[in-house]
């Protein structure tokens, strides 16, 4: 087999490899694909809509823009910018640590090297494809509503895929060699969640501090981000202006992402492989101890309580994602602390961020507690009834809602007593629903496969996802029109008893 | 004779109790018949092996008796208990060791035994003491403060059988506790067996090592499609099938190539 020959095979190896990646999680591993992919077809059709209400009003924008629709566009790109990138730290760390083919590829007579630069090039195929799929339905509005130019958004998505998967493998590989394998997962995971959520939650501080409100546009269309803003014809544009269809903006836009990958095929491909193995040998030269202290006395339960504490607070995973949710916290916190002496409508806006925030971090508690258990055959084979099991595992998950969300109700009822009673009330009915439908969708794994937790049920991730909206918007509606909250409560209610009804654990 | 479900002190108890395990006319289907009405006794501090062929129906048998899987049909009792009614009691002085250690990885093996003893309700006075002792006696004791997640399958599968010893159980049930093991590790683990049964514990155990059936058993059983098609000491089992002098390998064979010339 020639070098080309078997450079190419491996491309189709990786390709596939990431091909059944992707399917994995997207159908949740059923074995009916076809619906699966039908009925991602067809959600994607529905995100249409949002994406109208979103980007429509956009869609007759030419050029030239004046600062301000420069500033919107520019940062709207920024902000798919971020997503993707936080989406490429978790895929590179993801191939790092978990694919097994590496003695087979290291011992195979190809040159590493090249070999190594086709998988950082799947890696960035696979990324910008993800990124194309999920733009599309904005696009397309943009396209549908202002003309065919809009077409060129999408050579400006695979420029940013391009730029992302760069930026993701460079930074991986240099948290490598700077803190090593063992602290570089973790590290990755905070990183990706932060620059995900960074952007848009700096913009909305910067709206708390400069205008009062939550809403970024207040501060995007400003003049005062105007007055700051580089002159229309700056390079600082290019990414807006090939969005429009600025050709010469676009051309120069792909060749810098190319230029980028490139660079970063040169310089890394090398050390990927050292990187790679350095990655799969984690976990077994990784020594981490704990200090000695005598065992503790108490009931069962309190043992199982016990454990389920110390695994939640050793969880990176769990760690990085409460991170998340508390990063989402920040604003909203802030803007209690800069309403607390007035009555302002803009307080109520805190409401729903925390009882969302409460829903979706119970969501992610009770998986880990209830499904991820490590060592299911033992806890089953404990003298404890199963209920006394769950009952103890639900404990943790509440206590540790509670103990995050207090201060910000206790901050709260200093402002508006009645907004903390109701979002305590929330808060409480918003974790125990997605508790709730976690135990009823509990399927056994292991706690490393949390990142799976999503696609083991879609019913279950739409469930959780619109039971948190559903409860907040029941809250703010609660405090603003209590019949429409009475209402939106009931809605909410429903459709967590439709949830029940299709749960395997119903009976 | 078996009296099923007569009630003592709100226990449910099945008589007599002289043996550690009773089985009766158990049965399992999943796609295909599993187990199919399997009886077998196992007297107490006896240390008994259970071999077969892949798909005998070894383990679906020891995860009913475990607790860990519902039978179709059948009564399981345990020292007396009936299993299926008292789930809780029967699951009090027994443990279970699965072929694929199930630890946390997040945990030290101190911190590990520390939770199973808790889970079973041991003083701390009783279980720290007998913790460390187990650690020292498999060789474990200069990782105790180690997460177990940088440790190799064998030193997972002695924290696993560290975890099942420490709360003292009269019926240890292992499921292939062998495999994976070097010669050093797979000592220990045999030694600490052979120990337990001295001190009257009852240890039921499957392998595919036969010369550990052979050398280790008191007794053997050796299933096949979900039926118990043989069972004795080795010399009662050279005895049945009219070989006065092979192994238990060549035994082996016999009895599951007639059973699928059978079936």
């Amino acid at each position: 087999m020639t070098s080309a020959t078997a450079l190419s095979w491996f491309a189709r190896h990786e390709l596939r490899l990431a091909w059944r990646e992707w399917l994995a999680m997207m159908t949740g591993q059923r074995k009916r694909k076809r619906a699966a992919v039908i009925g991602l077809i067809a959600f994607a059709a529905l995100l249409h809509l949002p994406a109208w209400a979103v980007i429509g009003r956009f869609a007759d924008l030419r050029l030239p823009l004046d600062k301000s629709e420069l500033i919107v566009i520019s940062a709207t790109i920024v902000l798919a910018w971020s997503l993707m990138l936080s989406q490429a730290i978790e895929s590179v760390t993801r191939v790092f640590y978990t694919r097994a083919d590496l003695d087979l590829i290291m011992s195979s007579p190809a040159t590493l090297a090249n070999l190594f630069s086709v998988r950082i090039a799947a890696i960035a195929l696979a990324i910008t494809v993800m990124a194309l799929l999920f733009s599309t339905p904005f696009v397309d509005v943009l396209v549908i509503g202002g003309g065919a130019r809009w077409l060129a958004a999408f050579g400006v998505v695979v420029a940013m895929g391009l730029s992302a998967a760069a930026v993701a493998i460079a930074i991986t590989i240099l948290l490598f060699r700077l803190i090593g394998p063992a602290r570089t997962r973790f590290i990755a995971q905070i990183l990706a969640a932060i620059i995900g959520a960074g952007f848009v939650i700096a913009l909305q501080i910067a709206a708390i501090i400069s205008y009062g409100t939550l809403s970024r546009f207040a501060m995007l269309t400003s003049d005062t981000a105007a007055a700051y803003a580089p002159e229309a014809d700056s390079i600082f544009w290019w990414p807006a202006r090939a969005t429009m269809g600025d050709g010469e903006a676009l051309a120069l836009l792909l060749a810098l992402g190319l230029v980028m990958l490139g660079s970063v095929m040169a310089l890394f491909s090398g050390r990927f492989a050292d990187t790679a193995i350095d990655a799969a040998a984690h976990g077994t030269s990784g020594r981490r101890t704990a200090r000695e202290r005598p065992f503790r006395a108490g009931s069962r339960a309190h043992a199982l309580r016990r454990k389920e504490f110390l695994l939640l607070w050793r969880d990176p995973w769990l760690i990085s994602q409460t991170l998340m949710q508390l990063l989402y916290l920040v604003p909203p916190a802030l803007l209690l602390w800069r309403s607390f002496a007035d009555s302002s409508a803009a307080l109520m806006l805190i409401t729903p961020v925390i009882v969302m925030a409460a829903g979706q971090l119970a969501g992610g508690l009770a998986w880990l507690t209830i499904s991820g258990e490590d060592a299911a055959d033992l806890v089953a084979t404990a003298p404890l009834s199963p209920s006394r099991i769950i009952r103890a595992k639900i404990e943790v998950v509440l206590i540790v809602i509670a103990a995050i969300f207090t201060p910000l109700v206790a901050a709260l009822a200093f402002a508006s007593p009645l907004q903390a009673t109701i979002t305590a009330g929330a808060i409480g009915v918003s974790a125990a629903s997605a508790t709730s439908i976690q135990l009823w969708f509990r399927v056994q794994a292991r706690r490393s496969q949390f990142r799976r937790r999503q696609t083991s049920s879609r019913l279950a991730t739409f469930a959780e996802a619109f039971s948190s909206i559903g409860w907040a918007a029941t809250a703010t509606l609660l405090l603003a029109m209590p019949a429409a909250g009475a209402i939106s409560g009931l809605i909410t209610a429903a459709l967590i008893a439709a949830t029940w009804k299709f749960s395997p654990r119903r009976e | 004779m078996v009296i099923r479900n007569a009630k003592q002190d709100g226990v449910a108890v099945m008589k007599p109790v002289s043996s550690a395990l009773n089985v009766l006319g158990l049965t399992k289907r999943f796609d295909r018949l599993a187990v199919d009405s399997l009886d077998l006794t196992i007297h107490a501090g006896e240390f008994y092996a259970l071999v077969g062929p892949n798909g005998a129906g070894k383990t679906t048998t020891l995860r009913m008796v475990a607790g860990l899987l519902r039978p179709d049909a059948g009564a399981v009792s345990i020292f007396g208990i009936d299993a299926l009614a008292d789930p809780v009691a029967a699951k009090q002085v027994m443990a279970w060791v699965s072929d694929e250690p199930m630890i946390y990885d997040k945990l030290t093996p101190l911190e590990y035994l520390e939770f199973v003893a808790g889970l079973w309700g041991i003083a701390p006075s009783v279980s720290e003491p007998a913790a460390q002792q187990l650690l020292s006696s498999l060789g474990l004791a200069s990782h105790r403060h180690e997460r177990c997640e940088g440790f190799s399958k064998g030193m997972r599968q002695k924290v696993a059988l560290a975890g099942a010893l420490v709360h003292d159980p009269r019926l240890i049930i292992l499921d292939e506790p062998l495999t994976g093991l070097d010669a050093v590790s797979a000592r220990h683990v045999k030694g600490l067996l052979a120990e337990r049964v001295r001190t009257g514990c009852t240890v039921i155990m499957t392998t595919h090592i036969l010369e550990v059936a052979e050398r280790m058993a008191d007794r053997i059983g050796v299933i096949a499609s979900g039926r118990l098609v043989a069972e004795g000491t080795l010399s009662e089992l050279r005895q049945q099938n009219g070989h006065t002098d092979t192994s238990l390998e060549d035994l082996f064979i016999a009895l599951v190539t007639l059973e699928a010339a059978a079936a």
